[in-house]
């Protein structure tokens, strides 16, 4: 039964935890035997899933937790195929864990395992939840053990800052979901997944139950006004666990908005499909905008993922609004395109942050202004991270392009929605997304750029040292998936087809015939992908090239100078950087941005620039509601003024108060 | 006969509630003192004499209880208390005499318009005497609430307890033995560590002025 399998590897994960915990201080063993075999591990679970997605969902009570609230547990195809991701992207955040973590980073080494095992655990179970009780339990769980992961280093002040800004929104979007669940259960006191499937609500209950889903999962999934902890705390954690969190956490929220959308509340309206769309595309571009004009390299991902995470927000709205006028092939597309999406961005992310812990280990700079150059000393990473950046930008024969592609498919390529409106709405998301797509490819351009071509900018960096094999080969898992994805999308999709099934009840195999070779959306006429083909393509005419020069060009190389526009005193330093980069954007996009910015005069001996860059909604969501705490608190704090026999006159007014109620 | 045990009870009552008034009033510690142990041996007699009306044993035991606790050995580590600390000079109260002693006929009003409903439904003999018991309750509360020193809140704290022990045999005829046994435990145990507190009060700020303590406040 793959259900069992999955609770093994839950159990083997916390098995491996506990031998941490008591391994506490063997750096060695940590590394070298407990790590790897979470991998191995997650490569179990990524087998099981994939077992799963074929077989007729299966259930399971376990009798733990509270009398009488036994946790259900539940395997269908949706839940498959979130696994799948899990299990296929933790192997080679493990393996990659396992030469990362070394001596002195603040936590003991056996306490991160512990932590670090026990946060792929509770993601599983999350996704096998069945009841809102056993979810919630999970859900919090999982939060409480990234929180510990991301202060790992918690001696600086900064890190506790971020950590508790993350475990505060963790938990303002917990209540949200848990509200939500109180919805949708219509005071029938049944908790279970099952019964909650089978309620009929009125729609004014089903939106609300879908809008406190939206800010509790959006919370986690960093969706526009409540993405303000994932930018501090994806750069505080250890890159490993960024990596985690950005490349499977995030999924989960995902995860779970599918799962209240399409499943539970099974008949979305048309108006939740364009207010997804419109939050998923202001945060798609809000993200990558912020991205684009970061200098700190894990914070740059970070924005990246904010963006990623908004794509997939606005191509589940647009599913929802197909399933709500009953275009169940149109909204199967979507949610196709959103599940490979989110598969790849799995991947790349995960291999971006893994490859910036190796920079950071490496260089101990994470501000991109002090890099660069790094492809000398650190080829390995160099040219592993170079897929994932090319995936992340978008481009062919990659896997970020398939699911780019297959979204911008599913909006170019609608047959015409009931609502006039939102057909005109339609093609000007597209071409937002299309905008979105190409910023991305710019950020990516700047990030790798800035870190790995070039001249180094500083001195240390001559001598950076390149990963080591457990961490070569933990980012080589990610690379095959990145290319694997984006070479073999036909028969990869068809992974996505139970999931269809289940959400929509139909799926793309069922529209078009699908080949091997060529990936066929909407039909045979329209648009089709062969990314073999594609490839060979672009080898065939390098090669082509290659060969013209070499044989009917004179053939020889000659090396010399670049041109130094006649300015011979040329330094290192005087490259492009990665503010001078941005700085188009940061033109382009003025409005949007809160700068602050410091000229240094014309006669300035040792002149600086220095520009920062601060997120608005600090100052236009957030700041507002600490004044308002702030002054609630003062006020309250009125009441406390030290004197005792103040004190006694409150329960004595309290006490006189109580009795005349209970006179009347 | 039982309308003129009745007639004696009120008039136990009345007693204890002229007391409750006088320590409103007092200023000197040592009369505090002095009027609690006549409180006290007021709730031992209206104690027994419910008792003897009822024929019931165990509100003897209670009665005997009092009489250890309440009139023997809580004055007697009082008087020592005093005695250690010095403190047996006045106190001044935090608003003046007067205005304390109308407030305290307004809440005397007050408690006898919240007893009156509960006092029918009661069919106990004393059952007139809810009224005067809630009284004596909030009154020793006035009592803590204007004293500044800790030794006169002390001693209010303990004749709240009175009310309410007179409440409970005069509505009730008593609470069971055990809640009764584990009330006394609590008073003893009460008194000892508020003893304890005193003196270290008196240690750390050379007082035992309560308005000391605004200075634990947090900013």
């Amino acid at each position: 039964m793959p259900l069992d399998f999955v609770l093994w590897a839950v159990l083997a994960w916390l098995l491996i935890g506990t031998l941490g915990l008591m391994a506490l201080r063997h750096l060695k063993l940590v590394a070298r035997v407990l790590f790897p075999a979470g991998a191995l591990v997650g490569l179990c679970l990524f087998g099981a899933a994939a077992l799963a997605l074929d077989t007729p969902p299966h259930t399971l009570i376990l009798p733990l937790g509270l009398p009488g609230l036994p946790f259900h547990f539940r395997l269908d195809a949706l839940a498959a195929f979130f696994l799948m991701l899990i299990g296929a992207c933790s192997a080679g955040i493990s393996l990659f864990a396992g030469g990362y973590f070394r001596q002195g980073e603040g936590t003991p080494p056996g306490l991160l395992c512990f932590e670090f095992h026990l946060f792929l655990a509770s993601m599983t179970l999350v996704i096998i939840a069945d009841d809102a009780y056993a979810f919630m339990v999970f859900w919090e769980s999982m939060a409480l053990s990234s929180y510990f992961l991301v202060i790992a280093n918690h001696r600086l002040a900064e890190i506790r800052r971020a950590g508790y800004l993350y475990l505060l929104m963790a938990h303002v979007g917990a209540v949200g979901i848990l509200l939500c669940f109180g919805v949708l259960q219509a005071h029938t006191g049944d908790y279970t997944f099952q019964n909650l499937r089978t309620q009929q609500l009125p729609p004014a209950a089903a939106s609300l139950g879908f809008l406190l889903a939206l800010f509790g999962f959006g919370t986690k999934a960093g969706m526009l006004p409540l993405h303000i902890w994932l930018p501090e705390a994806h750069p505080a954690a250890p890159s490993p666990v960024s990596a985690l969190m950005s490349g499977v956490m995030l999924k989960t929220a995902l995860y779970g908005l599918l799962r209240i959308t399409f499943d539970i509340l099974h008949t979305p309206q048309w108006w939740w499909g364009v207010v997804l769309l419109g939050l998923g595309l202001a945060t798609a571009l809000f993200g990558v905008v912020y991205a684009a004009v970061q200098v700190d390299m894990k914070r740059l991902l970070a924005y990246s993922s904010v963006e990623n995470m908004g794509l997939m927000l606005a191509g589940t709205g647009l599913a929802a609004l197909f399933s709500a006028y009953h275009m169940y092939p149109m909204a199967a597309l979507a949610l196709s395109a959103v599940l490979y999406h989110a598969f790849s961005h799995a991947c790349f992310k995960s291999l971006l942050f893994l490859a910036t812990g190796s920079v950071l280990h490496a260089t101990h700079e994470r501000s991109l202004g002090k890099l660069g150059g790094l492809i000398r000393t650190m080829p390995w990473v160099a040219w592993l991270t170079l897929i994932g950046t090319l995936t992340s930008a978008g481009l062919p024969p990659l896997g970020g392009f398939v699911s780019e592609w297959l979204l911008l498919q599913s909006f170019l390529f609608t047959p015409g929605l009931p609502n006039s409106f939102l057909n005109m709405l339609v093609p000007v998301v597209a071409a937002v997304i299309a905008l979105v797509a190409a910023l991305a490819g710019y950020t990516m351009v700047k990030f790798y750029g800035v870190i790995f071509l070039g001249q180094p900018r500083e001195d240390k960096l001559a001598q950076a040292k390149d990963a080591r094999w457990l961490e070569r080969l933990g980012m080589l898992w990610l690379v095959a998936g990145c290319l694997g994805l984006g070479l073999f999308p036909a028969p990869l999709l068809a992974f996505t087809h139970e999931t269809m099934h289940l959400l929509t009840g139909t799926s793309l195999a069922e529209v078009t015939q699908q080949s091997f070779w060529l990936l066929i959306p909407v039909a045979q006429q329209s648009a089709s992908y062969g990314p073999i083909i594609f490839l060979l393509g672009v080898v065939s005419c390098s090669l082509l090239a290659y060969a013209f020069v070499r044989w009917f060009y004179h053939g020889q190389l000659r090396r010399g100078a670049p041109w130094d526009c006649g300015f011979a005193a040329q330094t290192p330093r005087m490259q492009d950087t990665a503010e001078g980069f941005g700085q188009p954007i940061r033109q382009i996009f003025e409005p949007f941005f809160t700068l602050q910015r410091e000229l240094p005069s014309a006669f300035d001996q040792a002149p600086h620039y220095r520009v920062q860059i601060f997120d608005p909604f600090w100052n236009w969501l957030y700041q507002p509601v600490v004044l308002m705490l702030n002054v609630c608190s003062r006020t309250v704090g009125h009441l406390q003024q030290g004197r005792i026999a103040r004190y006694l006159l409150y329960s004595f007014l309290t006490l006189i108060a109580i009795l005349l109620l209970v006179k009347r | 006969m039982s309308a003129l045990i009745a007639q004696f009870i009120n008039l136990l009552a009345a007693l204890l509630l002229m007391l409750s008034f006088a320590m409103l009033a007092q200023r000197r510690i040592l009369t505090l003192i002095h009027l609690f142990t006549l409180q006290g041996i007021t709730l031992v007699l209206s104690t027994t004499v419910v008792g003897y009306v009822t024929s019931q044993p165990h509100l003897y035991y209670s009665a005997l209880l009092t009489l250890l606790l309440k009139v023997l050995l809580i004055p007697a580590l009082l008087y020592r208390v005093i005695d250690r600390l010095r403190v047996r000079r006045e106190v001044e109260t935090l608003i003046n005499i007067p205005t304390i002693m109308l407030l305290g006929i307004l809440l005397v009003m007050l408690a006898f318009y919240l007893a009156q409903p509960l006092s029918q439904m009661s069919s106990s003999v004393a059952r007139g005497t809810l009224g005067i018991a809630l009284a004596c309750v909030l009154l020793s509360f006035m009592t803590m609430i204007t004293r500044s020193k800790a030794l006169p809140q002390v001693i209010a704290f303990l004749s709240m307890e009175n009310g309410l022990f007179f409440a409970a045999t005069s509505a009730t005829y008593g609470m069971p033995m055990v809640v009764e046994l584990g009330i006394a435990l609590d008073v003893l145990v009460g008194i000892l560590i508020l003893g304890v507190f005193l003196f270290h009060i008196r240690e750390q700020f050379d007082s035992l002025d309560m308005s000391n303590l605004e200075q634990l406040r947090d900013e």
